[in-house]
């Protein structure tokens, strides 16, 4: 028992609760300014980690081996702040448009916070799946807040029912694990798993899991939510669902197959082949008709997963040395990350004072705010993977880690060339929220948006990391690097 | 700080300036891009003047580490073969800088767009880093797209950009595998171009034929896609045709030689035994390219997509030197590709020029125009003819030395045969009859107040594109004294046969490489 490594998730529990308190005793005009609170003690939290005081800079593991700090949990919790700061930012923006409770916002945000945390150190299937529910049932409240907008309702029902019928599957797969080979810590599995690999149950188990952790990432044939829930939900939550639960279920993915099951991961190079290369078309060809700049990013975000999973492929082809793979999912992660949150705070700024989240909003946005034009740039232009911002040296990490592998297995040059593709369809429909932010005529609009401030430093923040990991990718790299050695076997 | 960083910072920093100058200092605006590409050209003479030519190795090399894990670092350098291309793509730069005072909205967006075009593509010449090479060259097509898409003109622009887009990006992708594969696959856990080529022949680390298999058809094809190799070409004279000259000039003029470039100094070193087995197939393309374009030249009745399939067919002769695989040929095929940039860059201000001011290019609609501009039209005229190859410009030297080089090899002289005839008689049959049609034959009514380039500023960039033709032409030393040195070891690695693949050819390999 070894409770002080979990310092970091109790002080982020704390926190949530803190906010919720205050609430009962600050007036509500004062409320939005929780969210600063709960900023700063965030970045002191991230500082902490930094400066190697944190309890997630401490290796080790605690309780029996269930919760474990090593450099790939200390890479995701990092990440995971980082995006949760961000998303206070875009929330505080969001303040007016929450009927009621921004501080109950602001604690569900950070509860999900928490969850994401676990499931950066979880080491063990009850912890994962205790994790993933902290996760989800937040998002869940998180995703329907708007309770007086209809769309969001909707949302919310539709990723409750999908979100419940995905952690079924998960804990029936984990019950199966557990059935026939009574473990359930990942490094136990991983000493025993080689007698069971003829085993049908066994495999059944594995597979519902990584059923159910495919919905969490939305990948092929799990994604059917995220366009609707995307759509639906307030923007801040969207930004928190495509970044932080979709790193989440990467955490977890990566943790299940490379630490616990590397000898079923093994096997399933081709099953991986074939969902990375179809969620990456999926994704990109449905964005291509789409009108609605959240349910375009919804579908993107899909064709993201996809390209996050090349990585996953690569890691499966050669389970011993996972550093290239790895190194290549985390560095695009944190790409993906502050270009998902430039791009969705300027849509929530845009889509504020229109009713319409259709395309057609954005015309004219150069005239009625250049910068907030030159970010939805920036980070389509990423997103796009094109030199010099962060998408494209994430998707070289990935494709150089996938074409190492094809003198092996000729089906990941299939994959190389399929994501070729995937990057050809998806320069039309970014291209096509550039050429509607610039070019199109017929803006209906043109008074100026205002940017709050925390609004404006959520923006600079996510634009000096996007260039930064682009044009410096050095050193986030070699931390990746760091991290993904956890996962060789 | 290499004199080469200078060379595409300029461009690349006054970019980043004109972000934060308001749209209406039209003035500044294009002052400020006039300015950085002057410096940049300015600096680009001084370094083709103070190369040495006849030692081999780079120099003004500079190397700064990027990303250490990877084997990144920031690597450029200059020899024989790339000094005369990152001469040309600066003037070329500047030239084009100068004929953008067609361009009257947005021009802001324009001259970013067009200073990144120009800085991206004159890093990517002077990288010898692999992922630098391919990092710059993208960050300069990837506006191309943007400025057809936005300053195109005519009803099929959107077509245009689309498939400009489509093509482009596939090559370059395809080109981008290629590249990975090379780096996984030499082993020498490097990026840096010298490096690997250190490796792979001194240390004798030669790549699997199997692997070079692999690799090369992406290289070829990839790259080949970006020039416009038959028949993939499809998209070239479409996007020329629509594209603002600016955008035409410094595209076909300087980023289509960035696949020749590659080829040149990637593929054949690197991928010897495939670069032989695929000799044949590059002749027989360039064929499709100097004929089958050729005609469809003929046929043309827009005067830029004339120019855009003479371009192509151009590119013809450049593959064929490339695939003659000896020191003529490779030598004669670097002349064109810089030959090449000044001229397709000449002829797109021309005919922007005529474009602007006559408001259209069919050529059934035009003529008589040598008598309202005697300027342009000479120019014209004079491009024409370097375009069919006439003695005094530099094309005519880059292609008569390739076909020296082409016939020298036994195996490619039908296709020399060929591509003779295409060049004297397929090329000066579009080539005179455009001149005929456009520039002589009565003037129409309408044409009656055409204003020819007035003053010495307007006459500047024609001029100086037509300086440098004439300079290469008459002086071709200047440019063959350098290229020489750096091509006799490329070929000389291009041509040796392992030990292990043909024991019988040791003696001879030995015989060549010394």
């Amino acid at each position: 028992m070894n409770a002080s490594l979990m310092s970091l998730e109790i002080s982020v529990l704390a926190l949530g609760m803190l906010v919720l308190l205050a609430d009962l005793i600050m007036p509500p005009e004062r409320r939005k300014f929780l969210g600063y609170a709960a900023i700063a003690a965030l970045t002191t939290l991230l500082i902490a980690s930094f400066s190697g005081y944190g309890s997630c800079s401490l290796a080790g593991t605690a309780f029996n081996g269930m919760f474990v700090n090593d450099a790939l949990s200390l890479f995701f919790k990092r990440f995971f702040i980082i995006a949760a700061i961000l998303v206070l930012f875009i929330a505080i923006e969001f303040a007016e448009r929450l009927a009621v409770g921004i501080s109950e916002y602001y604690s569900l945000v950070i509860f999900a916070l928490a969850g994401m945390l676990f499931a950066a150190s979880a080491n063990n299937f009850a912890m994962l799946f205790v994790a993933i529910e902290l996760i989800t049932i937040t998002f869940y409240v998180l995703v329907s807040f708007q309770r007086n907008r209809l769309a969001s309702l909707e949302a919310g029902v539709k990723y409750l029912i999908l979100g419940a019928l995905s952690s079924s599957f998960m804990i029936y797969g984990i019950a199966l694990i557990w059935g026939t080979t009574g473990k359930l810590n990942f490094n136990e599995l991983a000493a025993v798993a080689p007698q069971y690999t003829g085993e049908k149950i066994f495999l059944l188990g594995i597979l519902l899991v990584v059923v159910g952790l495919g919905f969490k990432i939305a990948a092929f044939p799990f994604q059917i939510w995220a366009p609707d829930v995307y759509q639906g939900a307030p923007t801040p939550t969207t930004a928190f669902l495509a970044v932080g639960s979709k790193a989440a279920g990467f955490v977890l993915l990566l943790r299940v197959l490379f630490v616990a099951l590397p000898v079923v991961a093994a096997h399933w190079v081709n099953l991986l082949i074939v969902i990375s290369a179809i969620t990456i078309l999926y994704g990109n060809l449905c964005a291509i008709p789409q009108r609605n700049i959240k349910r375009l990013m919804g579908y993107s975000s899909i064709a993201h997963a996809g390209y996050l999973l090349l990585g996953v492929a690569a890691i499966a082809g050669n389970v011993h040395d996972a550093t290239a793979g790895g190194a290549a999912i985390l560095y695009y992660l944190a790409g993906y990350l502050f270009t998902v949150m430039a791009s969705f705070t300027v849509i929530a700024l845009v889509v504020k004072t229109s009713q319409t989240e259709d395309v057609s909003v954005l015309a004219g946005l150069h005239q009625r705010s250049p910068l907030l034009a030159a970010t939805l740039t920036i980070a389509m232009v990423s997103l796009a993977g094109i030199p010099p911002l962060a998408g494209f040296f994430g998707k070289f990490l990935l494709l150089k880690s996938v074409i190492a592998l094809g003198a092996v297995n000729q089906g990941y040059y299939c994959l190389v060339f399929t994501a070729l593709a995937g990057v050809v369809i998806s320069l039309y429909y970014y291209f096509g929220v550039v050429r509607a932010i610039y070019f199109s005529k017929d803006a209906a609009d043109l008074s100026p948006i205002a940017i709050s401030g925390s609004a404006r430093l959520c923006i600079w923040l996510s634009l000096a990391g996007i260039l930064w990991l682009g044009i410096f990718p050095d050193t986030i790299l070699n931390l990746a690097a760091e991290a993904a050695k956890v996962l060789s076997s | 700080m290499s004199i080469l960083t200078y060379i595409s910072g300029w461009p690349l920093l006054a970019a980043l300036l004109l972000i934060f100058v308001p749209a209406n200092f039209r003035v500044i605006i294009r002052l400020v891009a006039l300015v950085a590409t002057f410096i940049s050209m300015a600096l680009a003479i001084s370094m083709f003047c103070h190369f040495k030519a006849g030692q081999t190795g780079f120099q003004f090399e500079q190397q700064i580490p990027w990303v250490t894990s990877l084997g990144i670092s920031y690597h450029v350098g200059v020899d024989g073969i790339n000094v005369g291309l990152i001469l040309m793509g600066a003037i070329v730069g500047f030239a084009a800088a100068c004929c953008s005072w067609e361009i009257e909205r947005r021009e802001k967006e324009f001259y970013i767009l067009l200073l990144l075009m120009t800085g991206g593509i004159l890093g990517a010449f002077a990288s010898l880093d692999l992922f630098f090479f391919y990092f710059l060259h993208e960050l300069a097509l990837v506006p191309t797209f943007i400025m057809i898409g936005v300053w195109g003109r005519g009803e099929r622009k959107n077509y245009a950009t689309f498939q400009i887009t489509l093509y482009l990006s596939i090559g370059a992708l395809l080109a981008l595998v290629g590249l990975i594969a090379l780096y996984l696959q030499s082993g020498a856990n490097t990026f840096d171009l010298p490096a690997i080529i250190k490796y792979v022949h001194d240390d004798n680390h030669p790549l699997s034929v199997k692997a070079q298999h692999f690799i090369f058809p992406l290289l070829l094809f990839g790259f080949g896609i970006l020039v416009s190799l038959w028949p993939f070409h499809s998209w070239a004279p479409l996007g020329y045709g629509v594209a603002p000259a600016p955008t035409a000039m410094l595209h076909a003029g300087v980023l289509k030689k960035f696949g020749l470039y590659g080829l040149i100094r990637i593929a054949l070193p690197l991928l010897p035994e495939a670069a032989q087995c695929y000799v044949q197939v590059i002749a027989w393309l360039a064929i499709g390219n100097i004929i089958y374009v050729g005609f469809v030249a003929m046929r043309q009745r827009d005067l830029n997509l004339l120019i855009g399939n003479s371009s192509v067919a151009h590119m013809g002769f450049i593959f064929l030197g490339i695939a003659s695989l000896n020191l003529i040929g490779i030598t004669g095929a670097v002349l064109i590709m810089v030959a090449h940039g000044f001229l397709a860059a000449l002829t797109f201000a021309l005919s922007g020029y005529i474009y602007k001011h006559a408001g259209t290019l069919e050529i059934s609609e035009l003529g008589g125009l040598c008598r309202k501009l005697p300027f342009i039209g000479t120019a014209l005229l004079m491009a024409a003819m370097a375009g069919c190859g006439l003695p005094g410009f530099a094309n005519f030297v880059g292609e008569a030395t390739v076909f020296f080089g082409a016939w020298s090899r036994p195996a490619l002289q039908t296709a020399t045969v060929f591509a003779v005839w295409g060049a004297l008689v397929i090329g000066a049959v579009y080539m005179t009859r455009a001149i005929r049609n456009v520039l002589h034959g009565p003037l129409p009514q309408k044409f009656n107040q055409l204003a020819d380039a007035s003053n010495v500023w307007r006459k500047l960039p024609y001029a100086l594109l037509l300086a440098s033709l004439f300079l290469f032409g008459c002086f071709p030393k200047l440019l063959t004294d350098k290229i020489q040195p750096d091509v006799k070891p490329i070929v000389s690695m291009a041509t040796q046969a392992r030990a292990s693949v043909m024991p019988v050819a040791l003696n001879t390999t030995s015989a060549i490489s010394n």
